[in-house]
């Protein structure tokens, strides 16, 4: 790789890597002096290789500088905390520098208890996502802001504030206890998740990012499941749920970069080896007593990965879906469910149904109702789709109820 | 929005041996209606299945067998539902398919302590 590339790429996976572990030796309250030595040690390589050429060993020169800024700040801090501390009468001086352990090990360590303190349940879920990305994901202000649709000071001040509450909840960089790591771990999950979301639907245009989005959410979920502790049943079901749509990424958009839905998706574009994958963690996650909404989000999306329409494909669909609306109500999970009644009962009894959900904001259930009319109603399928149309807050989703208009 | 509880009803004896396949007709049937009213937010817990005897302890400390099963219409099961009032509740009962097996739906407004 040249060096125009190699320094980006480093800064991607090496970044959160130096952040995670000097934080987790400082402690957040100094989590910013962490990214400044990790900023700076970046610095320091554009400088330096530009001059004097790449490195055999880039990664141990990054750990190697990165160590000795460390030291340098630890140092200085323990002078100011021994000479000038005792002389206005403040604490005691802090305990002599030690060597900062960027072993793989460390670092997994570090990235873990880095999980769990920024899904702390103090912070706001929008927060803990932009976090995650930061300091977990290594992305800049400017991808994280593509991301979210939003300016860069916006994103700043986010993170800022998210930063500012891990201060004074004195969050530590650490595992929780025993007796709180399920709670806890199910807002690590619910953030990955979040992150996979973000990526997946999101309305950026940005494919890379929105892929990246995607993959660092499956990363992050794969070091859950290389530690003992935290490699749960609905961890497993996570990661298998993520597989299974992430292995539709190439089929869901055309090269002109437009959304193409499920049913118009050529198979062929489908990634079997993540659907494998996906199969081979949703095994590991039928084990334990307690069913998570991923174990259920995971079955639906495997019925997905199958693309012929039996009737026991719609039939599993629907019951997965009365199950999880019985564990966690949301109006995606209402909308998809009255789908898949219609594929499974036919469109009368979903009408039915559907008629009586009450989402008058949402333009997805206008397209719900416009679609189950279409050959039952065309005129009632017409009047539901151009409501759904002044509803919908993007120019896609326009084009995509005006396609059914059209087609009618 | 209240919360009400669904006591269902019906007679035991009337129930015939099913097939495999009718068992699980009426289970998906139950679970599509359970589907319905969460696909509303209005379910609040899908409540339970009642084992069909029991016991039935008096005021004078006797312990009778019991509930009397081979009268009609004793408790099979129960759920929570959340309506905006008992008329709504009951509408919403309308769609149990405890009705399509001769028994009944009881809507209670829950009184919370």
């Amino acid at each position: 790789m040249e060096q125009p590339e190699l320094i980006p790429h480093l800064f991607r996976t090496e970044f959160r890597n130096i952040v995670s572990v000097l934080c987790r030796r400082f402690g957040f309250g100094q989590i910013e002096t962490a990214e400044d030595i990790a900023g700076d040690t970046f610095l320091a390589a554009a400088q330096t290789w530009t001059l004097k050429g790449i490195p055999s060993n880039p990664v141990a020169w990054l750990y190697h500088v990165a160590k000795n800024k460390a030291r340098n700040h630890l140092q200085r801090e323990h002078h100011f905390r021994s000479t000038i501390v005792p002389g206005i009468g403040m604490a005691e001086p802090a305990a002599e520098a030690e060597e900062i352990d960027l072993s793989p090990q460390n670092i997994r360590d570090s990235q873990l208890q880095m999980m769990f303190a920024i899904c702390h349940p103090a912070i706001a879920a929008e927060a803990q996502v932009g976090l995650s990305l930061r300091i977990l994901c290594g992305f800049g202000i400017e991808e994280i802001a593509a991301a979210f649709l939003t300016n860069k000071e916006t994103i700043n001040k986010r993170l800022y504030r998210a930063k500012e509450k891990l201060r004074q909840e004195k969050i530590a960089v650490a595992m929780p206890p025993p007796a709180e790591m399920e709670i806890r771990l199910d807002a690590v999950l619910r953030t990955v998740y979040l992150l996979f979301s973000e990526g997946y639907y999101s309305s950026s245009h940005d494919q890379t990012l929105r892929k990246d989005l995607c993959l660092e959410a499956m990363r992050l979920c794969s070091l859950l499941l290389e530690n003992s502790g935290t490699n749960t049943p609905p961890a497993n079901a996570l990661l298998s749920l993520m597989c299974f749509h992430a292995s539709r990424f190439d089929a869901r958009v055309n090269e002109q970069g437009e959304p193409v839905l499920y049913d118009q998706q050529d198979t062929r574009l489908w990634d079997t080896e993540l659907i494998a994958k996906g199969s081979y963690f949703l095994n590991c996650s039928a084990t334990g007593g307690r069913l998570s909404k991923y174990h259920l989000e995971a079955a639906i999306a495997y019925w997905h990965t199958r693309k012929e329409d039996t009737s026991e494909k719609w039939e599993s669909i629907l019951q997965l879906y009365n199950r999880l609306l019985q564990l966690e109500y949301s109006p995606v999970a209402a909308l998809n469910r009255t789908y898949a009644l219609a594929r499974a009962n036919g469109k009368q009894a979903a009408i039915a149904e559907a008629e009586k959900l009450d989402l008058p904001d949402n333009h997805f259930y206008f397209t719900l109702l416009g679609e189950l009319y279409t050959g039952i109603d065309n005129e009632k399928a017409k009047r539901h789709f151009e409501q759904a149309a002044g509803l919908a807050r993007t120019q896609t989703d326009r084009q995509l109820i005006r396609q059914k208009i059209d087609k009618l | 929005m209240k919360d009400f509880l669904f006591i269902y009803r019906m007679n035991y004896a009337g129930i015939q041996e099913r097939t495999p396949e009718q068992m699980q007709a009426t289970m998906q049937r139950w679970m599509d209606w359970m589907g319905h009213m969460a696909a509303k937010d209005q379910l609040i817990d899908r409540g339970n299945r009642l084992h069909p005897s029991g016991k039935v302890v008096g005021t004078d400390g006797i312990i009778t067998d019991g509930p009397y099963t081979e009268i009609k219409e004793s408790i099979g099961g129960y759920s929570l539902v959340r309506a905006a009032s008992c008329e709504e509740a009951a509408e919403l009962a309308k769609g149990c398919p405890v009705l399509t097996m001769g028994g009944n739906v009881e809507v209670r407004e829950i009184n919370a302590m």
